[in-house]
């Protein structure tokens, strides 16, 4: 009751005066609505933050086939030869915390355009999904190659910068063919430069092509058994065994169509080198590393007391580095925050002292007819805070204006904050009982003769 | 009945190393119901005697017992309770608020010491005193829009508003011309006449003065006269204030 009364004194005293009030309350409007469009757009910023970070391969899970090994020695990670295209389609299929996921077969050979020649890091054979999972999808010139060139095998290629660099000397490379293990190979597309990696790997240095033309034609590691598989799939319309050049003459004489039947060889998949995939955010990773574990797993009928045969790794080092990063972030903004509040916090005090100086008759004559140290010390100190709340409360309202405003025009991106604003009520709250109480404590010290006396 | 007894009140202030006495040994003795001028050429002492008086200030020596209470050792927040209930304070310059209407400036002393009031007693009580001072009809003016004569009878309306035994009018028509000084001392004679109200008025004005029942002239520090306002008159002309 009594708290209500004095407040509604304060109010009062701050309407005699409301020039006055809304300057002093500005420097509290400012920093209050500093903070919360800093808070906002802040958040925005880290948010876009992260999603360059994921765009570095946070999202990143890689899966390789597990290690083979013959009567107790091992041949190390990625020498089964267990996963398939179809695992890719799987995980895409049936785990949602997957967003992407592209098979890879990897060569390295020589590379020649004109009498220029290069052996990149890596031949990336893949499907037009890599480009997504690696956020690589804005090309540098051309189009990528399509799905339907994955599926027919053409003979497309997208080169990386230190590619084009090295084999045409800046020269614009789309449209002309260069040759890959003396297979021609038509230059569809540029990749934007992305640079080196973290371990110092140049990123440029690359060749993305459909992964059945590299698997097929380029690496023909396991040409013998495509072709197999080719051969029975395709009995009467035998148009793929003349475009692989480099495939192994087959050893025995082709197999008449009742021979197939009557003899059906075991078909044989194509194996991948890896596959790689992008979980939906960093934070689904655990999930997606769950949930496709369980499809590889049935998928490769292991029983459940044996070990994969397969290996899921993530990218814990830059999904460390982005939550060091966020939280660097947040702490840098919140320290802008307070310096703009206490500005203004200086502000009020300022103000709050002239107040006090230019109210010295007042404060005596209050005194004179009976208040007490105590309440001159309440009133003024609930004049600051409610001038402060005040001013907060304007500057939440300015501050969201301005976030809204930098959404809008500047295409910013922006998150509101609740959290921001409930921390703006309290610290100009705060604010007014800090920097209100030495001038309300000066004006309760005052002797009512000589406030009284003051002109 | 004493209200007032003052007994060999000393005031000393502290300069420095000098130590100025201002008032030497005060003993006095004012009734219940008088209406006495306080008078003194500037520097005599008489507003001293007025802040010791109205409890503003502590005397550094002797006793002030007031309805029977000794006062001059209490301390500040009891000094203000009992300005609060037992004094009402008139000043030269008014001293209303600014941008603030006649009735809440009346209402002002109820928020100290009288919270048990509500809102609305409160602005009852204040149009009530303000009635009394023959302003019914300006409630809601601000100090701007009223005359000094008006200004200075919200002020006595506003000291009178804790229903005080005691009210001091400290050169109450130093800022106001002949005619509203007479309205606002024959208020006084008349809060003095009807409601018994016991009035200290600290003037240097005969004209004042002679609206008094008992005149306290103050030289030095100390009392030089003390008599009704017809002996007054005599020793005053001689004296030549102002």
């Amino acid at each position: 009751m009594m708290m209500y009364t004095t407040a509604r004194t304060a109010f009062r005293t701050l309407r005699r005066n409301p020039m006055r009030a809304m300057l002093t309350t500005l420097g509290i409007v400012i920093g209050v609505g500093a903070v919360i469009a800093m808070m906002e757009i802040g958040a925005g910023a880290s948010g876009a933050l992260k999603k360059t970070i994921a765009s570095m391969g946070a999202n990143v899970l890689v899966i390789r086939p597990g290690t083979a090994s013959s009567g107790g020695v091992s041949f190390g990670a990625g020498t089964t030869t267990t996963l398939t295209p179809e695992d890719c389609q799987a995980i895409l299929r049936e785990c949602p915390a997957v967003r992407n996921a592209a098979p890879m077969v990897r060569a390295r050979t020589q590379v020649v355009y004109g009498n220029r020649n290069w052996v990149p890091n890596a031949i990336y054979g893949t499907t037009p999904a890599y480009l997504d999972v690696q956020d690589w999808s804005i090309l540098a010139e051309g189009e990528p190659f399509n799905d339907r060139d994955v599926l027919n095998g053409n003979r497309v290629c997208i080169l990386g910068q230190s590619l084009v660099r090295e084999l045409f000397d800046g020269e614009s490379a789309v449209g002309k063919e260069i040759r890959i293990k003396n297979i021609a190979f038509r230059v569809v597309g540029v990749l934007s430069p992305k640079g080196a990696n973290m371990m110092g790997f140049d990123q440029d240095d690359v060749i993305l092509a459909p992964w059945t033309t590299i698997k097929y034609r380029v690496t023909g590691a396991s040409a013998s058994t495509a072709n197999q598989s080719a051969s029975v799939a395709s009995d009467s319309v035998n148009t793929l065994s003349n475009l692989y050049p480099t495939a192994q003459r087959s050893l025995y004489p082709e197999r008449s169509a009742v021979q197939q039947a009557n003899n059906p060889m075991p078909v044989r998949f194509a194996n991948i080198d890896q596959i790689m995939l992008a979980a939906n955010s960093s934070a689904e990773i655990p999930l997606a590393i769950e949930q496709i574990s369980g499809v590889l797993r049935e998928r490769h009928r292991i029983r459940a007391d044996a070990p994969d045969d397969f290996n899921l790794r993530d990218m814990a080092e830059l999904t460390r580095t982005l939550s060091t990063t966020t939280k660097l972030m947040t702490n840098l903004l919140l320290a802008v925050a307070m310096i703009s509040l206490v500005v203004g916090g200086v502000g009020i005090m300022n103000i709050m002292l002239v107040s006090v100086t230019e109210r010295t008759r007042e404060i005596g004559l209050r005194m004179a007819v009976g208040a007490r140290g105590r309440d001159i010390l309440r009133q003024f100190l609930v004049e600051a805070v409610v001038l402060c709340l005040t001013g907060g409360a304007m500057g939440i309202v300015l501050g969201h204006g301005g976030s809204l405003l930098v959404r809008f025009l500047l295409k910013w991106p922006v998150e509101t904050s609740p959290a921001a604003i409930a921390t703006a009520v309290l610290v100009s709250a705060g604010v007014g009982i800090i920097f209100g109480f030495y001038p309300a404590w000066k004006a309760s010290r005052l002797d009512p003769i000589e406030a009284l006396r003051y002109e | 009945m004493e209200l007032i007894t003052l007994r060999g009140i000393e005031k000393t202030y502290q300069m420095g190393d000098i130590a100025v006495p201002v008032l030497k040994g005060i003993s006095l003795a004012i009734r219940q119901g008088e209406l006495v001028a306080l008078t003194g050429s500037s520097g005599s002492g008489k507003s001293t005697l007025m802040n010791i008086l109205g409890c503003l200030d502590r005397p550094s020596a002797g006793e002030y017992w007031l309805e029977g209470q000794e006062v001059s050792q209490l301390s500040a927040d009891e000094r203000a309770l009992l300005r609060n209930r037992k004094l009402g304070f008139v000043f030269q310059s008014f001293n209303l608020l600014a941008r603030t209407s006649a009735i809440e400036n009346v209402a002002m002393p109820l928020s100290y010491g009288a919270e048990h009031l509500s809102e609305r007693e409160a602005r009852e009580r204040a149009a009530e005193m303000l009635s009394r001072v023959g302003l019914a009809d300006r409630l809601d003016h601000h100090p701007a829009q009223l005359s000094g004569g008006q200004q200075q009878r919200v002020a006595i309306a506003r000291a009178l508003i804790n229903r005080p035994p005691v009210l001091f009018a400290d050169e109450p028509t130093g800022n106001l011309d002949s005619k509203t000084s007479e309205e606002v001392l024959q208020m006084f004679e008349r809060l003095h006449t009807e409601d018994h109200i016991t009035i200290i008025m600290v003037t240097h004005d005969p004209k004042v003065a002679g609206h008094a029942n008992r005149v306290i002239r103050m030289d030095d520090g100390v009392i030089q006269g003390d008599a009704p306002p017809a002996a007054e008159s005599k020793p005053k002309t001689t004296a030549g204030a102002p």
